[in-house]
């Protein structure tokens, strides 16, 4: 799989930790949602340093990027690229954390944090393809200034329903207590197991174990449970 | 040299000959997988491996632990990126598990509990190689690190060291796992880079 110049042509703040890049990337030949890529930065003496990013969007190249303290990569590509500037990227890789526009299942999508990620081109994969496969959205965040996609995710969007589970600080009034995702949580907020749901389930390591043992206990088969976790980057 | 990106430095604290081409050390030890994390109790765990003629030779826990143990220290390469160095394992060389196995297979495909799968080259799992481990860093191998036992083959990028291992399918003919069959690469050498199919 080749190398490709990828051009910066657009950033979109997300939170104040977390940006959106837009790239150029020429003869981009198309990915599904929840595939990720490769992205390899050069410095000028020839030192590289490579990591692995999920695309955010149903058919442009975006990127969503946390800054991750301490990181190489994510600083550089959170408060040093400026649009003009270049990387160099391959992909799409992965074949098993993805949604096709073909699937009419009951999708149910569980984020923590960053994992949204992929769960987002996924929703923007359905919008796109007109799709009307139901789908859920579990949005596990420390608080509500860490949401990424906030507008867009406020939009009405037929047959998708999102919930958020704070686990530090909710907005005022907020129903449900801040705390780590439950088994209420996903027997609400998720669909019943007999309706054989495809659940994706993305976030950092401890989130994902959790979240999945608790869809085993719903019932959910374990071949109906993708998941993809974070590591420190 | 590829394209540089303007203004880019890098952290350059892993300058280490035992890092391979694109990779970065870390310190923890992250979980990769692509499902649920199954639970295996002892009582019900067995190893087997099949061999190209049908038979099949299979151990219980208890006697896998009655086999000799050794405690390699390896490097872990994962194709995500981050290698961690110098982990140490305890568990039995696969060379001890194929003592009385009769094979002239060239292939293996490895299963887990959970229905992963991973492929690779016999050889690649004999000559001191490869081991089933059930412990790491002096403690039983946690569930989501592979527990009860796992297969380490640390020579190839982590995805071959199957998780939850429950046995090895000798056969003449290659037959490409999980991964192996969802774009990334057949082989999976750190060193020359093999990530992707066609690396």
């Amino acid at each position: 799989m080749r190398w490709r110049t990828a051009t910066l042509t657009g950033v979109r703040e997300e939170t104040p930790s977390a940006r959106t890049l837009v790239f150029d990337v020429p003869d981009w030949p198309g990915h599904l949602a929840g595939q990720h890529v490769d992205v390899r930065l050069t410095a000028d003496d020839g030192y590289t340093a490579q990591r692995s990013y999920s695309l955010a969007a149903a058919t442009a190249f975006e990127l969503t990027v946390e800054r991750v303290p301490d990181g190489e990569v994510s600083p550089y590509l959170t408060e040093v690229i400026e649009p003009g500037d270049r990387v160099e990227i391959r992909g799409p890789v992965g074949g098993w954390f993805v949604w096709r526009p073909e699937n009419k299942s009951p999708v149910l999508l569980v984020g923590g944090g960053s994992g949204i990620v992929p769960l987002m081109a996924m929703i923007r994969a359905r919008r796109q393809a007109g799709s009307r496969a139901p789908f859920r959205l579990l949005y596990s965040l420390r608080d509500p200034l860490r949401r990424y996609y906030a507008d867009e995710l406020r939009q009405p969007d037929p047959g998708l329903d999102v919930a958020y589970l704070y686990t530090r600080a909710a907005p005022e009034g907020w129903a449900r207590p801040p705390g780590r995702i439950l088994l209420d949580d996903l027997a609400e907020g998720g669909w019943p197991a007999d309706f054989e749901p495809d659940c994706y389930v993305c976030g950092p390591t401890g989130f994902v174990e959790a979240a999945a043992d608790l869809l085993l206990a719903l019932g959910h088969a374990p071949g109906r449970i993708r998941t993809e976790r974070f590591g420190p980057t | 040299m590829g394209i540089v990106s303007r203004g880019f430095r890098g952290r350059r604290r892993e300058q280490d000959d035992r890092l391979p081409p694109g990779q970065y050390l870390v310190d923890d030890f992250p979980v990769l997988s692509a499902g649920p994390t199954p639970r295996v109790p002892l009582d019900r765990w067995e190893f087997a491996i099949d061999t190209e003629a049908e038979v099949t030779h299979r151990w219980s826990w208890p006697e896998l632990m009655a086999l000799a143990q050794t405690t390699p220290t390896v490097d872990l390469h994962c194709v995500t990126k981050w290698s961690k160095l110098d982990t140490s394992w305890q568990g039995v060389s696969l060379d001890t598990l194929f003592e009385d196995v009769e094979t002239a297979a060239e292939y293996a495909l490895v299963y887990s509990y959970g229905g992963y799968t991973t492929n690779l080259p016999l050889e690649d799992l004999l000559d001191g190689k490869a081991w089933i481990v059930h412990r790491y860093d002096g403690e039983e191998l946690e569930p989501r690190h592979g527990g009860p036992a796992r297969l380490l083959v640390p020579h190839l990028y982590l995805w071959k060291s199957a998780k939850w291992v429950r046995g090895i399918r000798l056969l003449d003919e290659d037959w490409p796992g999980f991964w192996e069959t969802a774009g990334y690469h057949n082989y999976g050498d750190p060193w020359r880079e093999q990530r992707y199919q066609g690396d």
